[in-house]
C-alpha cells in the first residue's frame, strides 16, 4: 500500500504573535516552527496502516526549506521517504492544494492523510480540496480508523456525536485528536531520519483565489473585576450575569 | 447577482446555524440586490421548510431521496454544486459546521470557488465582501477578500445570531440531481448521539472544567451547574490527556472553538492554548483560587475562591433565581 502524508511548519502553540510590517502576516522573528499538531495524529496513522498492509509511507510538504525540519521529524517517527514540493511565495489553501494534487496524481497513492486543519490558518480546507481534485472518497475529523479487505470504517466528530463513515481505497483521510497516540521518535529514529532522503520538486504555481488585505491583533479585552474571594461573591456574580451581561 | 445558502438538517430538522447561514445570506444578498436561494438536501424535508421563513428564506430549493437522508460527503457535494451552477450562483454561503467544512472545500474544487472559511465577519465593500476571520487560534485577525468568479463563505456557528422576523411564504422547488452508486463513494451508516447535553460548539452557555477540579470524581459539580443553566461541559485539555474526560469536550487551541455567550472557566489557569479557543466568548466568567491566574486577564467577572466551595454556592443561587 503507497501511503503518502501531507505535513505543514507551522509556529509552535506558545508563540506571542506580532504582526509584521506588511499588516498582512505574522513577523517571524523569534518564533519556533513545529509539525502541526493534527499533522503528527496523521503521521501515526500512517505508521499503523503500514504495520498492517506493508508498502512504502511518504510524507510530503510544500513551503521553503525551513519545512525539512518538519518532513525530519516525520521521518524520525518512521515514515522512510519525504517530498519537498519546494517554494517559498505566500499561497493560499487552493494553491497548496492544487500542487499537492499534481504531484499526489504521480504517485498513484492509495491512501493520502492529512491533519484536520493546519494551526496557522486555520483553514481546515486542503484535505477535501486533494479530495477533490484526485476524484478520491475523503473522510474528515477522523477520531477511528478501521481497514479491512479494502474497506475503510471511520469515525468522525460531529456537533454532539459522532458519524461512522463507510469508504474504501484510494481514500483522503483527515485526523482529529484522539484518532491514535503519536509515538515519540526513538534516538534511533533521529539518528536515522538524519540520512533518508528528502528529494526536491518544484510545484506549479497558481493564483490565489484568496486575498489577504490587512491582519490585526484583537481588541485587547477590557480587564475584568475581581467581585471577590469566596462564596460570599456569588449573589453579586449572578446579579450581575442577569443584569449587565444579561446573558441568563 | 445570485446568493445561495445551504441549510444544514440532520434528521429532518434545520440546525440552529442553518438559520444563521439563511439570515446573514439573505442580508448581504439584498445590500448586493441579488436574488436568494436556500439549499436543503435530505430527505422528507417539506414540512420543515417553513421554519425558514422567519429568517427570510422565500425561495427554497430541495433535493430529497432516501439516500441523502444521512450525509454523505460525496453525494452532498455533488447534488449542491450542480444546484449552485443551475442557479448561476456567484456567492455560496455555507456553516462552518462539520458538515459545512466537510462540503465547502469539495464545493470549492468543482467551481474553483475561493473559499473565506470559519468567518466571524462580514462586511460590504463596494460589491466586495470583505470577510474577517481568525487566524494562529485567534491570536491574530484576517480581513480577506474573495477574487474567483464563484465565493464561498463558511460562517462560524453562534457568531451571527439570527432573530426570527415575521413569515413571508415560501416557494419550494424539488431539484432533480441523478446519483448513482458511485457518487456514494463515502457515506454515513450510523450516528451516535451523546445523551443530553449540547455539544461546545453549539451551546450559548458553557461550564468548563480543569485540573483544579481534582479528580473526575469532582467534575459532577460542572455539570450540574451546566445543566442547570442548559450549558455544555468543556474540559482543559489537561484534564481531557487525564482520562478524566472526552476529547471532545477539550476547548483550545488543539480542540474546539467556541464562541458561547456565557464561558464560565473552574479550576483552569488560562494558559495561551486555552485562552485561544475561548476567548472570543461574549461574556466570561472565571473561578479559581489564584487570583494571578492568567484566566482573569480575559474574565468579565471573576470569583479568585476555591471552586469546591463557590461552584456549588453559584448552583443553588442560579437555580433560586431561574426558578428551578
Ligand atoms: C501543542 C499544545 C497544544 C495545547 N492545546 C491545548 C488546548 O487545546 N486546550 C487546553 O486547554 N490546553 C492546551 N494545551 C495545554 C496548556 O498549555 C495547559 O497545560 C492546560 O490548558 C492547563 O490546563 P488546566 O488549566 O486545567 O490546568 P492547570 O494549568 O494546572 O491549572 C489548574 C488551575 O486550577 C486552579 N485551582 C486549583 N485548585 C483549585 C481550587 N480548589 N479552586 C479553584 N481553583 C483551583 C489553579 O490555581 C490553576 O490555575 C496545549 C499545550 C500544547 C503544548
Ligand atoms: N504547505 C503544506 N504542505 C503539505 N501539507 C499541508 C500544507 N498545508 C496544509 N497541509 C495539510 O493540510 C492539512 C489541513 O490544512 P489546512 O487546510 O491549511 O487547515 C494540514 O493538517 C496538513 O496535513
Amino acid at each position: 500500500m503507497k501511503i503518502i502524508v501531507c505535513v505543514n511548519h507551522v509556529p509552535d502553540t506558545e508563540t506571542k504573535v506580532k504582526v509584521a510590517p506588511d499588516n498582512k502576516s505574522i513577523d517571524r522573528a523569534g518564533v519556533n516552527f513545529m509539525l502541526s499538531p493534527y499533522d503528527e495524529f496523521a503521521v501515526e496513522a500512517a505508521l499503523k496502516l503500514k504495520e498492517q498492509f506493508g508498502g512504502e509511507t511518504i510524507a510530503m510538504s510544500l513551503g521553503g526549506d525551513t519545512h525539512k525540519e518538519t518532513l525530519r521529524k516525520a521521518l524520525a517517527m518512521g515514515i522512510e521517504k519525504a517530498v519537498l514540493l519546494k517554494d517559498d511565495a505566500v499561497r493560499d489553501s487552493y494553491s497548496v492544494a492544487r500542487a499537492l494534487a499534481d504531484e499526489l496524481k504521480t504517485m498513484s497513492p492509495d491512501c493520502v492523510l492529512f491533519g484536520k486543519q493546519s494551526i496557522d490558518y486555520y483553514d481546515e480546507q486542503i484535505p477535501g480540496l486533494v479530495a477533490e481534485f484526485l476524484g478520491f472518497p475523503s473522510v474528515s475529523v477522523i477520531v477511528k480508523l478501521e481497514a479491512k479487505d479494502g474497506h475503510i470504517t471511520c469515525e468522525r466528530e460531529i456537533e454532539g456525536g459522532h458519524e461512522t463513515v463507510e469508504t474504501k481505497f484510494p481514500v483522503v483521510l483527515s485526523a482529529q485528536k484522539g484518532l491514535n497516540e503519536p509515538r515519540y521518535p526513538s534516538l534511533k529514529g533521529i539518528m536515522a531520519a538524519k540520512t533518508k532522503p528528502i528529494e526536491e520538486k518544484k510545484p506549479a504555481a497558481y493564483s490565489a483565489l484568496v486575498e489577504v488585505l490587512d491582519m490585526k491583533k484583537p481588541p485587547p479585552k477590557a480587564a475584568g473585576k475581581i467581585i471577590g474571594t469566596d462564596k460570599t461573591a456569588v449573589p453579586e456574580l449572578v446579579r450581575l450575569l442577569h443584569e449587565e451581561a444579561k446573558v441568563i | 447577482m445570485n446568493v445561495v445558502a445551504f441549510a444544514e438538517q440532520r434528521e429532518g430538522k434545520f440546525k440552529k446555524v442553518a438559520f444563521e447561514v439563511v439570515q446573514t445570506s439573505k442580508k448581504f444578498a439584498d445590500q448586493l440586490g441579488a436574488s436568494h436561494v436556500t439549499v436543503a438536501i435530505g430527505d422528507n424535508l417539506s414540512s420543515a421548510l417553513a421554519l425558514l421563513a422567519p429568517y427570510g428564506a422565500s425561495k427554497v430549493i430541495t433535493a430529497e431521496d432516501p439516500r441523502l437522508q444521512q450525509y454523505s460527503t460525496t453525494a452532498y457535494a455533488k447534488v449542491l454544486a450542480e444546484i449552485a451552477k443551475r442557479e448561476k450562483a456567484d456567492i455560496i454561503f455555507l456553516p462552518a459546521s462539520q458538515m459545512g467544512k466537510d462540503l465547502a472545500p469539495r464545493i470549492g474544487a468543482k467551481l474553483e470557488a475561493g473559499i473565506a472559511a470559519d468567518c466571524v465577519a462580514l462586511n460590504l465593500k463596494g460589491a466586495d465582501i470583505i470577510a474577517t476571520r481568525p487566524v494562529y487560534a485567534g491570536k491574530a485577525l484576517i480581513d480577506v477578500v474573495v477574487k474567483s468568479a464563484v465565493k464561498i463563505f463558511t460562517l462560524r456557528p453562534n457568531v451571527f445570531t439570527a432573530t426570527p422576523g415575521s413569515a413571508g411564504t415560501i416557494a419550494s422547488e424539488k431539484a432533480t440531481v441523478e446519483l448513482t452508486d458511485a457518487d456514494f463513494t463515502s457515506k454515513v451508516t450510523h450516528v451516535s448521539v451523546n445523551a443530553g447535553r449540547p455539544d461546545v460548539t453549539e451551546a450559548s452557555i458553557i461550564v468548563s472544567g480543569g485540573r483544579g477540579l481534582k479528580g473526575p470524581e469532582h467534575f459532577h459539580l460542572v455539570e450540574s451547574l451546566a445543566d442547570t443553566l442548559g450549558a455544555a461541559v468543556g474540559a482543559s485539555r489537561a484534564v481531557v490527556d487525564a482520562g478524566w474526560r472526552p476529547h471532545d469536550e477539550q476547548v483550545g487551541q488543539t480542540g474546539k472553538t467556541v464562541s458561547p455567550s456565557l464561558y464560565i472557566a473552574c479550576g483552569i489557569s488560562g494558559a495561551v492554548q486555552h485562552l485561544a479557543g475561548m476567548s472570543s466568548s461574549k461574556y466570561i466568567v472565571a473561578i479559581n483560587k489564584d487570583k494571578d491566574a492568567p484566566i482573569f486577564q480575559v474574565a468579565d467577572y471573576g470569583i479568585a475562591g476555591d471552586l469546591f466551595e463557590v461552584i456549588p454556592a453559584l448552583n443553588e443561587e442560579l437555580k433560586k433565581s431561574l426558578g428551578k
